[in-house]
């Protein structure tokens, strides 16, 4: 105990300096591999960042540093499927001229900067709220306090997206160290490209185009047919620039075309049908292979949505905001909410369990629920409505590792794998489990307990601090 | 609690296409038969026999409707329901890239609402926002069916195309002489009639130059050579198909002097309205409106709700029809929608229609003006089994309809609806009963809020 209590107070310092031993090892634990068996008591092994061996018969190297593991599980560290976190000031998508002309307040100069005023789109071709081009790795600011709340729930690995606008940018795969440089986050710069057609400034505040959901569509849907004619002429001018006029540099469809997939919105069951209808259409448009994701999901606990998207066959990000009550009146009427919305409530959490049963892919991401209490909690309303424990480590864990093409670096506690682990006391995602310690890239991160008063009950609105 | 929710949806859950007599109801066919007394047959989803004696299919489920009267299901011409995210794009003066069918929300409530007044097919429309708005398409009411499922199959799309006010958008932010106060933004073209004009003529020039450049693509590229194709202008390309007749125009319009330049403009263009719709004025232009060939879809009586409707007359529905137009009446609202029956009854009051002449205005015209009164709009031998059977003569107020049945399939029962509406209201309450007896004490309410 006396040598524990040794050993952490190193351990702070050696934080402070941002500095940790190369090698760890985390023997008499319980572990959970996740991708294999879980050793009741067992050893894993970090080095320079890595697992360098798990097992029950590990032997530890000599000169590692030992956490005395008795007590205690070890997990592979969450992913958050879909989140902004180390992106602080992400600069909204000017509401006009995104692509073509350079008249723009560039993002990428003063990524915190306050909004560009709005400038009026007339139409597609003025580009309107679009960022395309946007790289969520070139976004990461290295002190985004974030970072440290996110990790608090045991959230070692994000996928990050510049999400302001229609065609918001690229998301990046990071890793949640605190460094000096946010480029020792990065794992992928880019996995996909974030779409949303939630609105932003073209709504009622005369932005102009496009201010409707089937101008957002048409929007996006001339996006895809105008970098599908793009690819077209370049590649002609590629063959032979002689007698031909050079195509217009466009980087809304440079950025399009950088995303290996991208990411529709979709909540009711009739989203998802017409995402999916919509998503398959733009494949088809794409010059460049797109592979597509949908996120929200919120009626995903419906027969008809899990049908739909079994038959896809197209992986889902579902949000782990549950639907609350609007806040009532004084009097306590109710009786302007129809069934319908309190049926989904009612049901919203019975998602997750019912998309493991209809065989569909899926990640949970925390969609702003960022303080470890509601993050957890959150988490523990799907397993109380049919998700397996197992389940719901697997769809923040293997599952969105497995969606965004990242199973053989993360996801698992296996050798060769990044080292990225929760220790807990106590099964993950109960009331009272507590996070030991977090380590991202092999090395440890020792999350503030729950202030004193915090364990009062959730918000309101999970994440409604968030910066979404 | 599961086994309550399975009995609402297996009661609210349209029975399957089946096949049916309903006999000794009085039939408003809007066809050759006329009215009779009698029976229809439908099979397949489809009406198989229609007579005062027909012979009886084995196995055909009886529908005693004695005292009833069964008419074609009704057709609106001009609704704005069963959209998401809103019914105009109204950034734009030409918003022809937008297209209804992206949008189709088969959840609207709207949609069961208006089988309940016996609607079964409704031209789902664009806003009148623009000089020429959205792509837009007719929808069959088949509630509890997804998007895909409520399409017209093979129903020609149309277009939205507006005139006057609405357009000129004065006084709107988003267009007009431009927004007022905190929010600086450029104001939207057109602000006068002279602009709504020419933002057609300009539009349809572009469209001429584009459709140009993809006929020489496609001569060229049908010689075997292989040019680089044009670039794919959505908003082009449905003004393409206004061109090359594979659309319908239906133009929002209120007086006489636009209905008159939007035949100029579409004569000088190439091109056809296919109806003119509320076309308060029609009365005073109907000769030039026959002579173009288009339909009107107007309202009975509503004036004066805006000023460019001063001068309609209750009368202007009878008057077009007489000029020989085909006039349909139609709701361009959710709850008009619901008792169309009673505003077609009004063209026997105002202008002395017959009876089969006013049920025919929300009936077989609309379909005629939709292009698919081959297969909906009246109740003859081969077309699509959808049909309304009321209670009491059809135009009056007191109707109500009983059954409805699209693609012989039943979509609305108001005995069922009656019945089903008490265990409804018991999930509602259960369900709000369990959430509050699960909510956590709100601790974070500031106190004397």
């Amino acid at each position: 105990m006396k040598k524990l209590l040794v050993f952490s107070f190193l351990w702070c310092s050696a934080y402070a300096l941002a500095e940790g031993p190369s090698t760890v090892a985390i023997t008499n634990a319980k572990i959970v591999t996740v991708s294999g068996q879980v050793y009741a008591k067992g050893t894993v092994v970090l080095k320079d960042g890595l697992i360098e061996a798990v097992g029950d018969n590990v032997t530890v190297p000599p000169d590692a540093w030992v956490v005395p593991g008795e007590g205690m599980t070890v997990y592979p560290g969450l992913i958050d499927a879909l989140s902004t976190v180390g992106i602080p000031g992400a600069a909204p998508a000017a509401a006009g001229r995104g692509g073509r002309g350079g008249a723009t307040q560039a993002q990428t100069a003063a990524p915190a900067a306050p909004a560009a005023p709005a400038e009026r789109s007339w139409g597609p071709e003025d580009r309107p709220q679009t960022t395309s081009w946007l790289l969520a790795a070139d976004e990461l600011q290295a002190g985004d306090k974030r970072v440290e709340t996110v990790r608090g729930s045991g959230i070692t690995t994000a996928v990050t997206y510049p999400t302001r606008g229609i065609f918001g940018g690229q998301g990046s795969v990071i890793d949640l160290v605190s460094g000096e440089k946010p480029a020792e986050m990065v794992l992928v710069p880019s996995v996909g490209q974030y779409i949303s057609m939630s609105g932003g400034r073209g709504f009622g505040g005369g932005g102009g185009f496009p201010s409707s959901l089937m101008g957002i569509i048409a929007y996006v849907r001339q996006l895809y047919l105008d970098a599908n004619h793009y690819k077209l002429v370049k590649d002609a001018y590629a063959r032979n620039p002689r007698g031909m006029q050079r195509p217009e540099y466009d980087r809304a469809l440079e950025g399009l075309m950088a995303s290996p997939r991208f990411l529709l919105p979709a909540n009711q069951a009739v989203e998802i049908d017409r995402m999916l209808r919509f998503g398959a259409e733009l494949k088809g448009i794409s010059p460049v292979p797109q592979s597509m994701i949908l996120y929200g999901a919120r009626e995903a606990y419906s027969p008809e949505a899990v049908t739909l998207l079994k038959k896809a066959n197209v992986p889902v990000l579902l949000s782990l905001r549950w639907p609350t009550p609007p806040a009532r009146s004084a009097d306590g009427d109710d009786s302007n909410e129809t069934l319908r919305t309190l049926r989904e409530r009612d049901q919203a959490p019975n998602a997750a369990a019912a998309l493991v049963k209809g065989g569909v892919k899926f990640a949970l991401y925390s969609d702003g629920t960022d303080a470890p209490r509601d993050f957890q909690r959150a988490v523990k309303k799907a397993i109380d409505a049919g998700l397996s424990r197992e389940d719901a480590l697997r769809a923040l864990t293997v599952w969105p590792a497995e969606i965004y093409g990242i199973a053989d670096r993360v996801g698992s506690i296996e050798k060769g794998k990044i080292a990225n682990l929760v220790v807990t006391k106590g099964e993950i995602f109960d009331d009272r489990t507590q996070i030991v310690m977090v380590f991202v890239d092999g090395k440890k991160y020792t999350p503030e307990p729950p202030a004193a008063g915090r364990g009062g009950p959730a918000t309101d609105e999970p994440g409604a601090g968030g910066n979404q | 609690m599961k086994k309550l929710m399975l009995g609402i949806l297996a009661a609210l859950a349209p029975l399957g296409a089946q096949t049916f007599v309903i006999q000794n109801a009085t039939v408003m066919t809007e066809g050759s038969k006329g009215i009779f007394k009698g029976s229809v047959v439908v099979k397949d989803g489809k009406i198989a026999d229609v007579g005062e004696r027909v012979m009886v299919p084995a196995g055909a489920t009886i529908i005693e409707a004695g005292g009833l009267y069964l008419i074609p299901g009704i057709i609106d011409c001009h609704s704005h329901i069963a959209g998401s995210g809103g019914i105009n794009e109204g950034s734009v003066s030409v918003s022809s890239m937008v297209n209804i069918k992206d949008i189709i929300n088969p959840d609207d409530i709207s949609i069961y609402r208006a089988l309940a007044g016996g609607v079964t097919t409704a031209n789902i429309l664009h806003g009148s926002a623009n000089s020429i708005g959205g792509q837009t398409l007719p929808l069959k009411m088949r509630w509890g069916k997804s998007a895909e499922e409520m399409i017209f199959a093979g129903a020609t799309p149309g277009i939205k195309f507006a005139l006057g006010e609405n357009p000129k958008r004065a006084g709107n932010p988003q267009g007009g002489r431009g927004a007022v106060g905190a929010i600086q933004i450029s104001a939207r073209y057109p602000a006068t009639r002279m602009g709504v004009e020419d933002v057609i003529r300009e539009a349809f020039n572009d469209a001429k130059a584009y459709k140009a450049e993809w006929d020489a693509y496609d001569a060229k590229a049908a010689m075997g050579e292989h040019p680089i194709a044009p670039r794919t202008d959505l908003k082009l390309q449905a003004l393409k198909e206004v061109l090359e007749n594979k659309r319908y125009v239906h133009v929002h319009c209120y007086r006489a002097d636009e209905i008159l330049m939007m035949i100029r403009a579409a004569d000088d263009n190439g091109f056809k309205v296919r109806t003119f719709q509320h076309v308060l004025e029609g009365y005073k232009v109907a000769k030039e409106i026959k002579e173009h060939g288009a339909g009107a879809s107007t309202f009975s009586d509503w004036w004066a709700y805006k000023i460019e409707a001063i001068d309609a007359i209750p009368f202007n529905a009878a008057l077009m029809a007489k000029k020989g137009i085909v006039v349909s009446l139609n709701s361009d609202d959710a709850e008009l929608m619901r008792h169309l029956n009673t505003e077609a009854g009004k063209a026997m009051k105002y202008g002395g229609m017959s009876e089969t002449e006013a049920l025919a205005m929300v009936t077989i015209n609309p379909a005629i003006q939709l292009g698919i009164d081959k297969t909906v709009g009246s109740i003859e031998v081969g077309k699509d089994a959808d049909l309304a059977l009321y209670d009491g003569f059809p135009m009056s107020d007191f109707a109500k309809v009983t059954k409805v049945w699209i693609d012989g399939t039943q979509y609305f029962d108001r005995d069922k609806e009656v019945a089903a509406q008490a265990a409804k209201d018991t999930e509602k309450q259960q369900l709000l009963d369990k959430e509050k007896a699960t909510q956590r004490p709100q601790t974070n309410r500031r106190p004397n809020q």
